[in-house]
């Protein structure tokens, strides 16, 4: 019997889901199981960075990446398991386009130390900070450095396939896997480097049933301030939906279900800037002519940032605020 | 890296090289954008002369260029001027660009070593996006050889003649019952004082009688299809409740109808006709109309006076008619629909409407004329008493930041013709209160000594009040006219009998919502915006549809015939042409990535997109298209992409603004 092809899974920033994501394929995973060898997976098993570092390049063959790379640490691994594999797979929002951790791209490191350690509501009487070194008696460890900004995996090594999704949904990485098992055993093909895998090609208002109408909004609702038509578009209704430009694949769920889509399957095919393209398709919908009015509509949207680039910050055009940025080339510099 | 690129750098004499170092940027380009694909750059004196133009055919024929970047001025002066060079050597036309670094940089900067640096960026822009354009061929449509101008006064019936005199068939549209516009409501018209029914009314008959001519009055365009060549207009012919077949015109129906009304269009509400009318004894065409909100019949279904006294065979007079759409199939249209009288109540301080003997230009214009409503008297609004004193007040709702910022341009001119007229007609004593007396045409500045040396008086300042409160005796029962006399530095109040009101001309009040529905803009002031402001003054952005008189912009008569023969002449020529060639620069929906959001549907100025219910995608008609770009910045789903600007294209030439990416850095390429 020849050795199964190995499998790798790694989360670098972001928060788990994916993870689960992957085991609630159910009986699924089996098949991973049964046409794998799963040679890393921090979350399901024990490993050691040196293991890794001890294989051979390209000797996995199916990497899923999920998370950004916001620390020196996810930098290491990421570049690591590039070395290491044949197909890297950026998995999720994070990886994919930074998602949420991505929002801190707003502000610096040192907002994000200020507000996590230094805020009302934090208990730390001693203003303790982490610091990256400490002396023991035993020796002197190490954690992680924070990077300047967090970066989307395509924005550090070369990616093969992109996975979108926060998480992706349970049978879109079903269908991978069997796509992948396919080719394994030389009944189907790989599609070509750099392809958007697990979704669909145009945008969630494909999948989305509501009845639509050639479109002008009034006003912008917070979806608990009405009780919105069940069968109508909802961005029709004031409610700011993002599905217009959200890449297809998750079968319309929150729409569906009577929720606005906040865009975590990223920009559908052909959008380059997802919150521009979102920011001007609203703003040209707009019913008012007068500056004051169209102000007063525009301040319906209480979050902009949240609204438009709640998953696509890091992966945007702009990709952080001027701060971040700063110490970012500051960063590279003195890298180089 | 394929491509060879030549770069052109202009001089444009000193326009241009006078803040930026042409020859440094050209040197740049050649040196540092050569990894880009540049393979010659050069700077000439004028590169739009035949000798600039010439340059760049040889350089593509010996050197094998494949894209041409050109900077010097905007693209709306001189792309095709390059595009046409480019073809000439044998270079498809769209693989040219234009960069400006005229308007865009030497005109708007003084600092010499940052405009030159910008001019860097700028071609490098260019130089990044003219590697992505890709060969287009302009569409070529059939042109329908009839024309629609739409509204009858002085400049649509000029436009009307000269395309029917030269063979062609014309629809001419107007809201009112007769043609004429507000030339028919004018006495005497300056510098030259020539009546104005007698230099209109043979041009109107002419009109009326034009095989060429299809005269469509009380009516209105209800809708607006199709694109240069090939519009569909659809026409709401409104009901006469005359048979125009069988009216004669006699005028025994107007004369028998026993309910007067206020005319408040063609009289300015200085006269009255009856329910049944024609505005004007000369009207075109000679059949009247009946207004259905003020007919006896209408109202309560009794009278029919008009009906039974007329005595055509059959009866004329036909109560039952019904408006009519017609639908017509033309090229080009015109649009000459003009403009409306400022509305002097809105200068509360000024007393219209509520001092009777203060009155608006249009109602004097009725007064004067002979057949108005005093028969050419000049009398207060008791209609008797001869006025001894006049005051005409200039700039009335014109070059006031209350009201409308611009001059209306013909008040000075017709202020002086009142002031003549009533010097002329009652020998009364007359003051002209203006800002600047403005007479910069042909015998205007003539007629404006001409006045001066017939007495009248001239005080230079702004009207503050009308009022009838004396203050002295010798004001008693008078209007005082409260004003500053800026050129002896006094406040002067003057007792007058008459106040005459120069108000300035307004766009229609409808002009947006018209221009909407022909595709055409507005500006800021409300005028139509023509395609260039001195070498386009009757084109409109959109193909096909041209401007003519009032619409574009106050002016007087001669100006208005002038704009009208203008308009006509650009359609015969593209008449003439047979078939246009439309610009390639369209906008295209990819089906597969639209998922029928909608966002666009309402969006298109030129209704040229339509969604299909069946397979829930929206489609751009190539045709009606005119590459505005709007639903391609708006559709969310990015399934729109405009020819010639492609994602790709932008993009490069937004990281060649940044210098991301090219040798020798001006600036950080990083924000910040």
């Amino acid at each position: 019997m020849t050795a199964k092809p190995k499998f790798a899974m790694y989360w670098a920033a972001s928060c788990g889901g994916c993870e689960i994501a992957v085991l609630n394929i159910h009986e699924k995973i089996l098949d991973v199981d049964a046409n794998f060898d799963v040679v890393f997976w921090p979350v399901a098993m024990d490993a050691k960075y040196k293991d890794v570092e001890a294989m051979e390049d390209g000797s996995i063959l199916l990497t899923l990446f999920n998370g950004g790379i916001r620390n020196d640490e996810n930098e290491h691994i990421a570049k690591l398991l590039r070395k290491k594999s044949k197909i890297l797979v950026a998995f999720g929002s994070c990886a994919n386009e930074g998602c949420i951790p991505g929002l801190a791209n707003l502000i610096s490191t040192k907002e994000i130390f200020d507000t996590y350690y230094e805020t009302v509501s934090t208990d730390n009487p001693d203003h303790i900070r982490p610091q990256p070194e400490y002396k023991m008696p035993e020796g002197e460890i190490h954690i992680p450095t924070l990077l300047p900004v967090l970066k989307t995996l395509d924005q550090v090594v070369d990616v093969d396939y992109y996975m979108p999704g926060c998480p992706p949904e349970s049978h879109q990485i079903a269908a991978v896997i069997d796509l992948v098992v396919q080719v394994l055993q030389g009944k189907a093909q790989l599609p070509p480097k750099g392809a958007v895998i697990g979704a669909g090609n145009s945008t969630v208002c494909d999948e989305c049933k509501r009845t639509r109408n050639a479109k002008t909004i009034k006003s912008f609702e917070r979806i608990w301030n009405i009780a919105p038509d069940p069968s109508l578009c909802l961005l029709e209704q004031g409610i700011p939906c993002n599905g217009p430009a959200t890449r297809s694949g998750c079968n319309a769920r929150c729409p569906t279900a009577g929720a606005q889509c906040i865009g975590c399957y990223g920009p559908a095919e052909g959008v380059v800037d997802y919150g521009a393209r979102l920011i001007s398709a609203f703003a040209s919908v707009l019913d008012a002519k007068e500056p004051e009015e169209i102000d007063h509509i525009l301040d319906g949207l209480v979050d902009p940032t949240g609204q438009f680039y709640r998953f696509n910050l890091a992966g945007s055009l702009l990709k952080a605020a001027v701060p971040a940025w700063k110490a970012e080339s500051t960063h590279e510099k003195e890298k180089a | 890296m394929t491509e060879r690129i030549g770069v052109y750098v202009c001089h444009c004499g000193t326009n241009i090289a006078g803040v930026v170092d042409v020859a440094e940027v050209s040197r740049w380009a050649g040196k540092h954008l050569a990894a880009q694909g540049v393979v010659v750059s050069r700077d000439y004196k004028f590169m739009c002369s035949s000798l600039g133009q010439e340059l760049i055919q040889k350089d593509i024929k010996e050197l094998g260029l494949t894209r041409v970047v050109v900077a010097a001025c905007s693209p709306h002066l001189h792309e095709k001027t390059f595009r046409n060079a480019s073809k000439g050597a044998g270079l498809n036309p769209y693989l040219t660009e234009m960069v400006s670094i005229r308007e865009q940089d030497s005109w708007v900067h003084t600092d010499k070593a940052a405009a030159t640096d910008k001019a860097k960026a700028i071609l490098a822009g260019g130089v990044a996006r003219v590697a992505h354009n890709t060969e287009l061929e302009p569409l070529r449509v059939p042109i329908h050889p009839a024309t629609m101008i739409v509204g009858a006064g002085i400049a649509g019936i000029q436009a009307a003649l000269e395309i029917a005199d030269a063979g062609y068939h014309v629809y001419l549209v107007e809201r009112e019952p007769s043609i004429g516009g507000h030339m028919a409501q004018f006495d005497k018209t300056f510098p030259t004082l020539d009546c104005a029914a007698c230099i209109l009314t043979p041009k109107m008959f002419e009109v009326g009688s034009h095989p060429n001519i299809t005269l469509l009055t009380w009516s209105n365009v209800e809708k607006v299809d199709g694109y240069i060549g090939n519009f569909t207009v659809t026409i709401c012919k409104k009901a006469r409740y005359v048979n125009t077949d069988t009216c004669t015109g006699c005028g025994i129906c107007w004369e028998k109808c026993p309910w007067k009304v206020v005319d408040k269009v063609f009289e300015a509400g200085m006269g009255s006709r009856k329910a049944i009318y024609t505005p004007f004894p000369q009207a075109v065409p000679k059949y009247p109309v009946i207004d259905r909100e003020n007919c006896a019949y209408f109202k309560n279904g009794k009278c029919k006076a008009c009906q039974i006294f007329c005595p055509t065979e059959p009866n004329s007079i036909d109560f039952n008619q019904k408006d009519e759409m017609l639908e017509v199939q033309v090229g080009n249209i015109i649009l000459a629909t003009g403009y409306q009288l400022f509305d002097a109540t809105r200068i509360p301080q000024y007393g219209y409407g509520r001092l009777p003997n203060v009155f608006t230009s249009l109602e004097f214009e009725r007064m004067c004329n002979a057949s108005g409503p005093t028969e050419g008297k000049i009398v207060l609004r008791d209609k008797k008493t001869t006025p001894k004193t006049v005051v005409i007040v200039h700039c009335v709702g014109s070059r006031d930041e209350n009201y409308n910022k611009y001059c209306s341009s013909i008040c000075c001119m017709q202020s002086l013709k009142y002031a003549h007229l009533v010097m002329e007609r009652t020998g009364a004593e007359v003051y002209n209160c203006y800002i600047d007396i403005r007479t910069p045409f042909k015998d205007y500045e003539e007629f404006y000594k001409r006045v001066l040396e017939e007495g009248g008086n001239f005080i230079r300042g702004k009207v503050a009040e009308i009022t009838d409160v004396a203050r002295t005796p010798n004001e008693e029962g008078k209007l005082i006219v409260q004003v500053e006399d800026t050129l002896i530095g006094k406040q002067r109040r003057i007792p007058t009998d008459m106040v005459i009101l120069s108000a300035g001309i307004e766009p229609r009040h409808d002009a947006k919502e018209v221009g909407k529905q022909f595709g055409i803009s507005c500006g800021a002031s409300g005028w139509y915006i023509e395609r260039h402001p001195k070498l386009d003054p009757v084109a409109t952005m959109t193909e096909g549809v041209f401007i003519a008189g009032c619409v574009q912009g106050p002016k007087d008569i001669p100006a208005s015939v002038a704009q009208g023969a203008a308009a006509s002449a650009r359609v015969l020529g593209k008449i003439q042409q047979k078939e246009v060639a439309l610009e390639p620069v369209r906008a295209s929906i990819n089906e597969n990535q639209c998922s029928g959001c909608r966002i666009c549907n309402n969006l298109c100025p030129f209704n040229a997109i339509a969604f299909h219910e069946d397979r829930m995608v929206s489609e751009v008609n190539p045709a009606l298209c005119q590459g505005c770009g709007t639903c391609v910045a708006a559709c969310p789903a990015g399934a729109i992409s405009g020819t010639g600007f492609s994602n790709e294209q932008i993009l490069s030439q937004i990281e060649g603004l940044l210098l991301v990416n090219v040798d020798g850095n001006l600036t950080e390429a990083v924000p910040g």
